[in-house]
């Protein structure tokens, strides 16, 4: 205690006390989602410069079909895996809807209740991975592989090698529709849907639990939250989108056939990791997978319009996304 | 930030050198060829077929192209990149007949010709349909590479088909009967049934040549029965009493033909296909020929086809292997 009252004069009212540790303008420029942008932009630069057939409104707006679907199921995704879940049913889950809405063409459906069919097969099949993994305690990644094959199979079990068509033509829309001059519905779709999954995530409380169950489960449980009911509701989330992708996919298609979508749960992963979150959870940004999903349409479509074979655009995606996750780290060891 | 300005700016001049060397030339003639997917023999030889047409024609750049994998989604991407850069004709062989057509209504709006070869795609997304060959003519060569090879034409044959419900085989087999008076020392004594299983269709191979002991030939048109065919004649010692003939493909083949075990067989040849499609889909954008039932199209070489009521067609005989060419086709199918 003396030592305390002996010391000098105390310099702490000299002493600045700032606000907060980062500079924000400096962690704003180096952030992710700076560096993603700074991707995409001499992405599209380069795209311009290489093919003539590119800086055309029309071409701009076919682009943007590569990814639309994909990149709407990884917006729920995102949320996922900031939980530290992940969910690989995502395409079969598209299977399986594509499949019951074209067996209720059969039977005569309209296109609402096909939509309606869609988004609620979506739905309960999130429900159901979400059920298996917070009442039973299953690893995710397990219970969505074997998922990943139970909804494909119903799909196959229903359909063999048959298909489905003869959907109503203004079910056509979903897929295929403009809402206004070149901006598609599909693509209207996804930039609402982003806004309402950027205000959820970082904005809401709910937002904040995600990252607190992604950070430390048993810290945020202590702190009150309710863990299992948050996940419950993120599985159904992505299930969701899985049925609005069901929707729009098998609009744009005009039929359904078992292999719908194949590999699709890779592709979504990929624009969440490349969009910066982080595949153990607790961080990433709703913006950065918006990014993600603009550079992967760029990409594919750039390098299509060249008539590079689609093996060397998967090499590049792979590239680009072992680039983009070790820029960071090797910036930060060539700094010390 | 140095170093990333540095990556940053070094990867674009780059990315930029890599794009501008691969970038396509215009202003002649641009016919896509999309393969079912890319790496796969078959459609490279089509390509190769496509090239060849082009340089007949001459004024004709061929874009051989195709997704990674064989999905009716990566095609639809590769269709979207054609009709952006203003093709004058896609060549397709589709990996779904209906999922494409939303995206192939789309390019013939824009003008662009369509023409889907082997694997159609439903007569509303394409000017034209090519078939490898046609039952007819499937069936009928089934009996003569039989006959063909026949000691003075006459013996016993057998067919070794695949699934008792299959309805490729049947429809050929079907068509074979059509042709069996062309064919006046041919007796066939037996069809059987190897389910396109090898072991199944081996065992039913050597049933035949137990049944049958003055057996000549066993045509099995199915790419599994052939080869358990000839395996069966071989381990049976009778190389040169009874040929193995049939569909199959020259990789699975060559063996068997070197060995002297299938003297002959037959299946489409890629690289005429590929050249046919090309050809019609120049002939077609080029207004010199209709896509209507009925129109009469000429595809060089390989001589004309007539279009049905389905605006399809099918492009010739099945082409036959044999010693001579197997080591050239091998290596592709």
């Amino acid at each position: 205690m003396s030592s305390l009252t002996d010391a000098p004069e105390s310099p702490v009212t000299h002493r600045k006390i700032p606000d907060r540790l980062d500079n924000p303008l400096r962690s704003a420029l180096l952030s992710w989602e700076t560096l993603l942008l700074l991707v995409a932009v001499v992405i599209f630069i380069v795209n311009s410069f290489a093919s003539p057939y590119f800086l055309n409104a029309w071409s701009l707006s076919d682009l943007t079909f590569n990814f639309t679907e994909k990149a709407l199921i990884a917006l729920a995704m995102a949320l996922l895996i900031i939980a530290g879940e992940i969910d690989l049913s995502v395409a079969s889950i598209i299977a399986l809807a594509s499949t019951l809405m074209g067996l209720a063409v059969q039977s005569g459906a309209d296109t609402p209740t096909l939509v309606a069919i869609g988004i609620g097969t979506g739905l309960a099949c999130g429900a159901f991975n979400g059920v298996l993994v917070t009442g039973l305690k299953l690893p995710s990644i397990v219970v969505t592989i074997g998922t990943m094959s139970l909804f494909r199979g119903l799909s196959f079990i229903i359909l063999g090698d048959g298909v489905f068509k003869g959907y109503p033509k203004d079910f056509g829309f979903f897929g295929q529709g403009y809402v206004f001059w070149v901006i598609s519905f599909e693509l209207a779709l996804f930039l609402v849907a982003a806004v309402i999954y950027w205000f959820v995530l970082h904005r809401t409380n709910f937002g904040r639990r995600i990252f607190a169950i992604g950070n430390n489960e048993t810290a945020a449980r202590f702190s009150g939250v309710r863990v299992a009911q948050v996940k419950f509701v993120l599985f159904c989330l992505t299930g969701l989108m899985s049925g609005i992708a069901a929707v729009l996919l098998t609009s744009r298609l005009g039929s359904t056939r078992p292999a719908i979508a194949q590999g699709w749960e890779l592709e979504a992963i990929t624009m969440v990791v490349l969009g910066g979150v982080s595949i153990l959870g607790g961080a990433g940004s709703i913006i950065g997978v918006v990014i993600a999903a603009f550079i992967m349409g760029l990409v594919t479509f750039g390098l299509g319009l060249l008539n590079v074979p689609g093996i060397v655009m998967s090499i590049f995606i792979g590239l680009l996304l072992i680039v983009v996750i070790a820029l960071p780290i090797v910036y930060r060891m060539a700094r010390k | 930030m140095k170093l990333l300005k540095t990556i940053g700016i070094g990867s674009a001049v780059a990315a930029m050198a890599l794009l501008a060397a691969t970038g396509a030339s215009f202003a002649q003639t641009r016919i896509a060829v999309v393969a079912k997917d890319i790496g796969n023999g078959f459609f490279v030889a089509a390509g190769k077929g496509a090239e060849e047409a082009a340089k007949e024609l001459g004024d004709v750049e061929i874009i051989f192209t195709g997704p990674t994998e064989p999905t009716a989604e990566g095609q639809i991407e590769v269709i979207n990149t054609l009709v952006a850069q203003q093709v004058n004709a896609i060549v397709i062989s589709a990996n779904d007949p209906d999922a494409l057509v939303p995206a192939l209504q789309k390019a013939k709006q824009r003008g662009i010709t369509v023409v889907s070869f082997d694997s159609g795609v439903a007569a509303e997304g394409r000017d034209v349909q090519l078939d490898p060959s046609s039952i007819d003519l499937i069936g009928k060569t089934i009996v003569k590479l039989a006959a063909d090879n026949l000691p003075d034409g006459k013996g016993k044959i057998a067919f070794l088909s695949g699934t008792a419900t299959a309805t490729n085989q049947n429809a050929w087999l079907a068509a074979a009967k059509e042709h069996y008076a062309e064919f006046p020392g041919v007796e066939v004594v037996s069809t059987v049934y190897g389910d396109d299983l090898f072991d199944k269709s081996y065992r039913e191979a050597q049933g035949l040549i137990a049944s049958f002991p003055d057996l000549a030939a066993i045509s099995a048109p199915t790419s599994v029965g052939i080869v358990a065919a000839a395996q069966a004649v071989t381990d049976a010692g009778l190389i040169g009493k009874i040929n193995v003939t049939g569909l199959g493909l020259p990789s699975e083949m060559a063996a068997h033909v070197k060995s002297g075990a299938s003297k002959s067989f037959a299946i489409w040849n890629p690289i005429d296909l590929g050249y046919s499609a090309t050809m019609i889909a120049y002939h077609l954008l080029k207004g010199e020929a209709k896509a209507e039932p009925g129109a009469e199209i000429a595809i060089g070489r390989v001589g004309k086809i007539v279009l049905d009521d389905n605006r399809s067609a099918a492009m010739s005989d099945p082409f036959t292997y044999d010693a001579s060419n197997i080591d050239q086709f091998s290596s592709i199918f």
